[in-house]
């Protein structure tokens, strides 16, 4: 059985400093409940690794809004108007990734790859300072995996077990996600029973999730 | 209807005539979003979302919103039948893996050698290149649809791109107001012209030379 704590049991154990990858997609299939509780403790100088900035006034862009996140790593920030501004300012690194990049680092490090050789962003400046390897005449950059201290994600059922099903688009990065953190938290509309949810219908198995959280949130 | 509608509509009908039944689609957040609305009725066409399905579906009316299903802008959305869901990393295993048939893009600048930029203006527009890099690395066939001009009344088809690129000669058509150009490895070839508009015209708002098919068509 797998701990079920509270959103504030979680955020206690995140300190100035953390990375921490944060799951979904313009807040689809995202841990609202586990962000309004970093927003409280007001945790600072956090490195994000998300897929967007999401909105200014929605999960993970609050937090950017105000000010706890000095580096993130995402593919896209527009939806985000104050995350452009922090990173013109300099107040925020941001590190813009490709998505389909961003998610295959994330899954080589989950999946013990030393890292993945990729021809999206060859001849942009993605390629800068990267590796580059001819394979059967087409070119390919290396790019290296990415770990986090903290994945939050996002369930739609998680059974006490930690196994966790994922409904529809909110599958996004959650799955990598949890493969690629030291601490995974899945933030779950529902917690079953171990029994109660069928193994054929395991989005994220139990292995990769070390705590249970009920969202309060969802929207 | 203005002339700005009219003439993304004419693109739009363009674009959704090139593709062959039973293709899977994706299709970039604005005026390619349109193509959506003129596939011919006697062809199946699939419409994947980078987010992380296939069988993309228009909006749903107010009170069948699912919150698991949002489009690759966020904004709320449906899935068709025959559809399917996967996480991110599948998702871009098909754009990167050659699975898709075609993406449409918008285009900032093309140029001869089919360089495409459409991500950023150093200093004013940066909102991360989200999956465009790696669609338009990864599909069979890219289709950049677009005025043929900027707001100044400047062409957008140069000799070679200005701006920062989304990726290097991986652009296969280009579908304008004005114009269908094939790039090929010889250089840019005019196939089609608009219906109100002459040769002359379209060379007058094209930086890039334009060979001209010897069974020029209209459109």
């Amino acid at each position: 059985m797998k701990k079920i704590l509270t959103a504030k049991e979680v955020i206690t154990q995140v300190k100035d400093g953390s990375s921490i990858m944060v799951g979904g997609f313009m807040v689809c299939g995202h841990p609202f409940t586990l962000m309004e509780e970093l927003l409280k403790k007001n945790v600072k100088n956090l490195t994000i690794i998300s897929n967007d900035a999401g909105f200014p006034d929605k999960g993970v862009g609050k937090l950017i809004v105000n000010g706890q996140v000095s580096h993130l790593i995402a593919s896209h920030i527009g939806l985000n108007p104050i995350a452009g501004q922090k990173m013109n300012s300099g107040e925020m690194r941001v590190d813009l990734v490709p998505q389909g990049t961003l998610a295959e680092r994330i899954r080589a490090k989950g999946a013990g790859l030393g890292g993945i050789l990729t021809p999206t962003g060859v001849g942009t400046a993605v390629e800068n300072g990267k590796e580059k390897k001819n394979i059967n005449g087409r070119d390919y950059l290396l790019e290296l995996p990415l770990g986090a201290d903290f994945a939050f994600i996002k369930a739609s059922i998680a059974d006490k077990n930690g196994n966790c099903f994922i409904a529809k688009a909110a599958k996004n990065f959650n799955l990598i996600m949890a493969m690629a953190a030291d601490y995974v938290v899945a933030e779950a509309e529902k917690i079953v029973e171990v029994g109660e949810l069928d193994p054929d219908m395991v989005t994220v198995p139990s292995v990769f999730v070390k705590a249970i959280v009920k969202a309060e949130i969802n929207g | 209807m203005d002339d700005k509608e009219l003439k993304r509509i004419r693109i739009a009908k363009r674009i959704a005539k090139e593709f062959k039944d039973g293709s899977i689609v994706n299709l970039g957040i604005g005026m390619p979003t349109l193509v959506a609305n003129y596939i011919p009725s006697d062809k199946q066409v699939l419409f994947h979302s980078e987010n992380g399905f296939i069988g993309l579906g228009p909006e749903p009316d107010k009170n069948s919103i699912d919150k698991d299903i949002v489009n690759a802008g966020g904004k709320p959305v449906t899935i068709v039948k025959g559809g399917c869901f996967f996480d991110s990393s599948m998702s871009f295993s098909i754009i990167r893996g050659g699975h898709l048939d075609y993406t449409v893009l918008g285009a900032l600048e093309v140029d001869e050698e089919g360089n495409l930029a459409n991500y950023m203006i150093p200093g004013k527009m940066v909102p991360g290149m989200g999956g465009a890099m790696d669609l338009v690395a990864g599909a069979r066939n890219v289709i950049i649809a677009m005025e043929h001009t900027n707001k100044n009344g400047e062409p957008k088809i140069l000799k070679k791109c200005t701006l920062p690129l989304t990726a290097k000669g991986e652009v296969d058509i280009i579908v304008t107001e004005l114009a269908f150009i094939r790039v090929t490895k010889k250089g840019l070839v005019l196939e089609e012209i608009a219906e109100d508009t002459t040769v002359e015209e379209v060379i007058k708002n094209t930086q890039a030379r334009l060979e001209v098919a010897g069974n020029l068509k209209r459109f």
